[in-house]
């Protein structure tokens, strides 16, 4: 193991983050207490609890997810993009380094950050409402499960996009609706009949609710169930990813 | 040129290139059945045209690009095999100017060492940074800095891991005089520490004053390889150039048996003849001109340099 390369990308990818604070951790901060502020103080006030949790304490959970996994995709999405970009991926492709190091370093310093930001999300949401955690080991658990996962899943996205547009289709076109469908805002209770059965396609409601369910003991779906799917999907990424790195995919011609 | 021997690698060959082909998804053959040794502490010039295949070779023994067929031994490790032992051996500066623009000269000097497995070594990094006189730039961002002195950073980048094969790709185009001298320096030390250096280069002269043997590639294939001193003694041609006291019209009869040229004005007379021959036939030219009364008032000979040659090699002409 190469545990110097893995600590050199480490800090690279950290110091990145830390250079560009504002963007990657205060802006996403800001624009959740916005959300905490419209729908939890505002609109929230005049809603209905759901399973006796207020509905500004109800999308707390949810909130975090959205945030989670689309700071856990650019970030990393944007970190092993840029030295593809640069034409700097030529010291990385000839260094001593297997892709597991490779990927511990760059999704390691990903999952950090957003791990970091959700922490730093969950205390701004103090300031907007009251929330309980019942089960702050498995809510901690989700949080780090689900950035690694999503940010395995934004560095395949880097490694598959070869320009900024195709950067910033998925998480656009794919992610967004995804989270917004999954069940952040609402409990899935509350559809009609045939989109229960349709969102539960929705890999991201499986996310929310496991998350949900470390807050407040309830959700609309098992919990076990919840951390199968996800962990099934990381298995998934582990496994393109192994792939790319394998047969050099849009990384060597 | 001998031929190389398939199973065996010479005992002192620290690159060895068996039989290496690329062929790119375009469909294009970049290289054909290479075979190359480096010998270990030499300085190794490849020389070839813009397309030759230059950096596609380099690209496969750094693991940049993978080989299509054939093989490639670092110090006996296997680069797709044993990659780690092979790779951590090798330094690359490689042709475009690269670099992490928001980073600084320090930190991109530190991330390069830790990348290739080295543990920090601030006293090893310095003294690099102090050789290429980027020691006052460490704390600047990469991107203030000129094109010379990015260059400079991918070369301490190179040099950071300690490596023993150095690969440098047209280091100094478009490089200043002052670089250039600097590198060479740095080059010739790099060498007496033992490191092995394989360049490329557009610039003849380098190879010409750098290098201990020379490579010769064309259209993906390697033209030939040879001590840059035999090279220049088998291949290398003399000028004799005659100023003459009057124009002539035309080269006399009595000259007919040596290859001589006639400048445009008739002022000047060339002969051209290989070094190789016992005889130059010097003497008997001037004896004869002297019998014609072909008067000069100067006379002053040129060898032709590794340009003439090369050019004559990627023309077929060998
Ligand atoms: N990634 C690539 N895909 C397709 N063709 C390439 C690629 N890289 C280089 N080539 C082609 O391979 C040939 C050799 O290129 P290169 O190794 O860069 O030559 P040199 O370094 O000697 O100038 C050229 O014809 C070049 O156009
Ligand atoms: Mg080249």
């Amino acid at each position: 193991m190469n545990i110097h390369a893995i600590r050199a990308i480490y800090r690279f990818e950290m110091a990145r983050t830390f250079r560009t604070l504002m963007q990657s951790i205060a802006s996403p901060v800001l624009s959740t207490s916005l959300y905490f502020v419209v729908f939890g103080a505002a609109i929230g006030s005049r809603m209905g609890a759901i399973g006796g949790v207020s509905y500004g304490a109800f999308i707390i959970p949810g909130l975090i997810m959205l945030s989670l996994l689309n700071e856990s995709i650019s970030n990393a999405s944007f970190g092993i993009y840029m030295p593809k970009w640069a034409g700097t991926i030529y010291e990385l492709l000839s260094a001593p380094v297997s892709y597991v190091e490779v990927v511990i370093g760059y999704v390691g310093a990903a999952a950090t950050k957003s791990v970091i930001l959700g922490l730093l999300i969950l205390l701004t949401a103090r300031f907007f409402v009251a929330y309980e955690i019942q089960h702050p080991f498995w809510m901690l658990a989700f949080l780090i499960l689900t950035a690694v996962t999503f940010s395995l899943f934004g560095f395949i996205i880097g490694l598959w996009a070869d320009d900024f547009q195709k950067l910033q289709v998925v998480p656009l076109m794919v992610i967004t609706p995804l989270t917004f469908l999954g069940g952040s805002f609402y409990s899935i209770s509350m559809l009609p009949p045939v989109w229960q059965k349709i969102t539960l396609f929705n890999p991201v409601v499986y996310l929310v609710n496991g998350f949900r369910w470390s807050f407040y003991g309830q959700a609309d779906v098992n919990v076990l169930v919840s951390a199968g799917a996800t962990i099934g999907f990381l298995l998934i990424c582990l496994g393109v990813v192994w792939w790319i790195f394998r047969t050099g995919w849009k990384l060597k011609s | 040129m001998s031929p190389l021997d398939a199973t065996t690698s010479a005992p002192d060959a620290i690159v060895s290139v068996r039989g290496l082909s690329k062929h790119y998804k375009s469909g294009l053959r970049a290289l054909n059945n290479v075979d190359l040794e480096i010998r270990r502490g030499e300085i190794f010039a490849l020389l070839g045209p813009n397309g030759a295949g230059k950096t596609t070779l380099i690209s496969i023994i750094c693991g940049i690009v993978n080989g299509s067929e054939g093989s490639v031994h670092v110090d006996g490790h296997d680069i797709v095999r044993d990659y780690r032992a092979a790779r951590g051996l090798i330094g690359l500066v490689p042709q475009e100017l690269s670099t992490d623009a928001f980073e600084t000269v320090w930190a991109t000097v530190k991330f390069s060492r830790g990348l290739f497995g080295k543990a920090p070594n601030p006293v090893h990094l310095e003294r690099i940074l102090r050789d290429l006189s980027l020691w006052e730039k460490k704390d600047s961002k990469i991107m203030a800095l000129s094109g010379g002195m990015k260059r400079r950073v991918l070369i301490a980048k190179a040099l950071a891991h300690e490596p023993r094969v150095l690969f440098l790709d047209e280091p100094t185009a478009g490089v200043d005089v002052e670089l250039r001298h600097d590198m060479w320096e740095m080059v010739r030390r790099l060498r007496e520490s033992g490191v092995t250096i394989i360049l490329t280069t557009h610039y003849i002269e380098e190879a010409e004053q750098m290098a201990d043997r020379i490579g010769v590639i064309n259209r993906g294939e390697i033209v030939l390889v040879e001590e840059k001193n035999t090279l220049m003694q088998k291949l290398g041609k003399k000028q004799l150039t005659l100023s003459l006291q009057s124009p002539l019209e035309s080269v006399p009869e009595g000259l007919r048996e040596w290859p001589l040229e006639l400048s445009g004005d008739g002022q000047c007379l060339t002969y051209t003849f290989d070094t190789q021959g016992n005889d130059t036939g010097i003497a008997m030219l001037l004896r004869k001109l002297g019998e014609l009364g072909i008067d000069f008032k100067d006379l002053h000979s040129s060898e032709s340099s590794l340009e003439d040659i090369f050019v004559s090699l990627v023309r077929g002409g060998v």
